[in-house]
């Protein structure tokens, strides 16, 4: 294909004699807008690796830094202090047009004045493509993303996921190294978003580029990631695989905002009153006779919801969740014991 | 059952609305009559075959072929125009350059009082202005004619022209020239190929803001103005000291009816459009399928 061989992005240079480590790497950043001293301190110590062909995501709930930090993958934004390392290349100061890394903007931006094809082909012309490859790339680009009859459409003749897929189109046909997604999938309606769920992945798939997705929505982060960035308060919170995320989450926050969690105070189980023990509520289970349970309480109100039940159990110091298989036909105020595995629990120390 | 449903239609209660209140239709007719009643008669009395203004005798077109054929009419609405499109040229210029730094140029010390400074001639009474600038042109000894005309008016017309300007880039916002940065643009490439392009129907508006503006001025003109360059509201102030002659309606009424085309003109495309609703592009066209 002749396209190959152009030069795509601008490519970073390795930096001489270092070895080569990791596509992204995000070494002590601080952003602090305004003043150094009174200002906003919006992001604080971040430290993020990310690997070649990985789909990974900023989690968090909005105003954590999610987005700042994004901006300040592609060139918007530029730390107050820490350094930004790309394929071996200190970026933290280049504008964004000397990063090989592209951006699908929150509401797409599509250029309004330009049809689909104009929009797909404006990262290529700047870049100075021979006039033959920009067509072909773009027809290429259009059909990887489904979009090859819409060429000459303008993007307000465009329903919302289509506009998406323009956007998409835009920031691969450059063929970035990276390609940065902001929500995304904010503007689209349940189905539309669960479509793209799929349609993002197999993109990633087919095209080999590491995706990095900001969002807030912890089950689109869980569905899609190879690994997650839990961030709040402008700081990481935890860096994993979405089992480990869910299953061995390393703070309260985390247990919190990723999925539900009961967090029990350990002196209610005759632990460290330091402790906070998490456990999901589909990993509780009502005690059998005989089985000595880990804690005692009493049903306040039971939810049946087909597969399984929803039961509020009222616990000394606090209540607690449980998703209980099946019909389990308790009335209000039936005195319960629950047990867990010890595996499912996590001990918590903030 | 059914007079239940009528009483609770009944006493559903109306939202406050301003038109519900007494005499408010009224008001809007004396308002309006005002406004809009002697523009109504001066243009109806141009049509007027009678000499005498007062006097109604018949439809005729007469009056306008005498403006048409008076030699010192033609030449002033000549000076006019091109006055006009040279300070339309002129202010357009400088206020696009003046929105972008505004509104692109990021904040800066004192940028409250630029705004206001450049916004100036629009409170400052036109008398003031007109009398300053009599007094700066004689002072340094400028005397070019048209030149001291397309100067003066292009002062006053930079704020009429920055408005509309200012704030179409204002709706446009930055997303647009953020994702032409990231496709690897050049700031000169990007205001050519995208902030201008997107700018367009916020720099007509001005422009004919700012003709329109110079065309109607007679103050500023009037103190600038000398001997071969009298612009047509200068000569029409000259005919009526003479008397209210049907010319002087007929010459109004082409003023009047060039002015409120070019303004509805002006409207209509500063209006939101389909760019400006695609800025937030999230709404679908109802057409289309995915």
């Amino acid at each position: 294909m002749p396209s190959e061989v152009l030069s795509a992005a601008p490519a970073a240079t390795a930096r001489p004699g270092a070895p080569a480590r990791h596509l992204i790497e995000v070494v002590g950043v601080e952003k602090i807008f305004g003043d150094v001293a009174t200002g906003h301190r919006a992001l604080e110590a971040i430290n993020i690796l990310i690997e070649e062909k990985e789909f990974f995501t900023l989690l968090g709930p909005s105003g954590c830094g999610k987005t700042t930090l994004l901006r300040m993958i592609a060139g918007f934004e530029h730390p107050t202090t820490g350094e930004i390392w790309l394929q071996g290349k200190d970026v933290a100061s280049l504008p964004p047009r000397e990063r090989p890394v592209n951006m699908v903007f929150q509401n797409y931006a599509l250029f309004p004045h330009l049809t689909v094809s104009q929009n797909v082909a404006f990262g290529l012309e700047m870049l100075r493509w021979k006039k033959a490859d920009i067509t072909a790339r773009v027809q290429e680009t259009l059909s990887l993303v489904k979009l090859a009859h819409f060429a000459n459409r303008k993007p307000a003749q465009l329903s919302g996921g289509q506009q998406q897929r323009v956007a998409l189109a835009r920031a691969l046909a450059p063929r970035p190294q990276v390609l940065l997604l902001d929500e995304p999938l904010s503007a689209l309606d349940l189905k539309l978003r669960k479509e793209m769920q799929f349609e993002l992945k197999r993109l990633q798939r087919e095209t080999g580029i590491t995706f990095i997705l900001v969002t807030h929505d912890q089950e689109e982060a869980l569905a899609m990631s190879d690994r997650i960035a839990v961030m709040n308060t402008g700081r990481v919170q935890q860096i994993g695989t979405p089992e480990e995320i869910y299953d061995h989450p390393t703070n309260r926050f985390v247990a919190d905002f990723i999925g539900e969690a009961n967090l029990i105070p350990g002196e209610s189980l005759g632990r460290r009153a330091d402790a906070i023990i998490a456990v999901r509520p589909e990993k509780i289970e009502i005690a059998r006779p005989g089985v000595t349970p880990r804690i005692s309480g009493v049903v306040d109100v039971a939810t049946f919801l087909g597969s399984d039940t929803l039961m509020e159990i009222t616990i000394p110091g606090g209540r607690l969740r449980a998703r209980i298989r099946g019909a389990a036909k308790l009335p209000q105020g039936t005195e319960v014991g629950l047990v867990w595995e010890t595996e499912a629990e996590r001990e918590l120390l903030d | 059952m059914a007079t239940t449903m009528q009483t609770a239609a009944r006493r559903k209660i109306r939202p406050f609305d301003w038109r519900h209140n007494p005499g408010f239709g009224i008001f809007s007719l004396i308002v309006m009559g005002f406004l809009y009643l002697p523009l109504a008669i001066l243009v109806i009395y141009s049509f007027n075959a009678n000499r005498f203004v007062t006097v109604w005798t018949g439809f005729s077109l007469h009056w306008f072929s005498r403006v048409a054929n008076n030699g010192d009419i033609r030449h002033a609405a000549w000076v006019s125009v091109l006055v006009g499109v040279l300070a339309t040229i002129c202010s357009t210029a400088i206020a696009i350059a003046a929105a972008l730094g505004f509104e692109r140029g990021g904040r800066f010390k004192g940028e409250a009082a630029a705004n206001s400074l450049v916004m100036m001639p629009l409170v400052v009474p036109e008398i003031v202005t007109a009398i300053t600038t009599l007094i700066f042109f004689s002072s340094i000894g400028f005397h070019y004619g048209v030149l001291n005309l397309v100067l003066a008016h292009t002062v006053f017309c930079v704020p009429f022209a920055m408005l509309p300007i200012q704030a179409r880039l204002n709706t446009i916002g930055t997303a647009y020239e953020d994702a032409g940065r990231d496709l690897y643009g050049g700031e000169w490439r990007i205001f050519m190929r995208i902030t201008l392009p997107l700018m367009v129907p916020g720099i007509m508006a001005g422009a004919i803001l700012a003709f329109v503006t110079s065309l109607d001025d007679f103050l500023i003109s009037f103190m600038v103005s000398s001997a071969g360059t009298t612009t047509l509201p200068v000569y029409v102030y000259g005919m009526m000291r003479l008397g209210v002659t049907p010319e002087v309606n007929a010459i109004s009424t082409i003023l009047l009816v060039i002015s409120a085309a070019l303004a509805l003109v002006a409207f209509l495309i500063s209006r939101p459009n389909e760019a400006g609703a695609a800025a937030s592009a999230a709404t679908p066209a109802a057409t289309a399928t995915t």
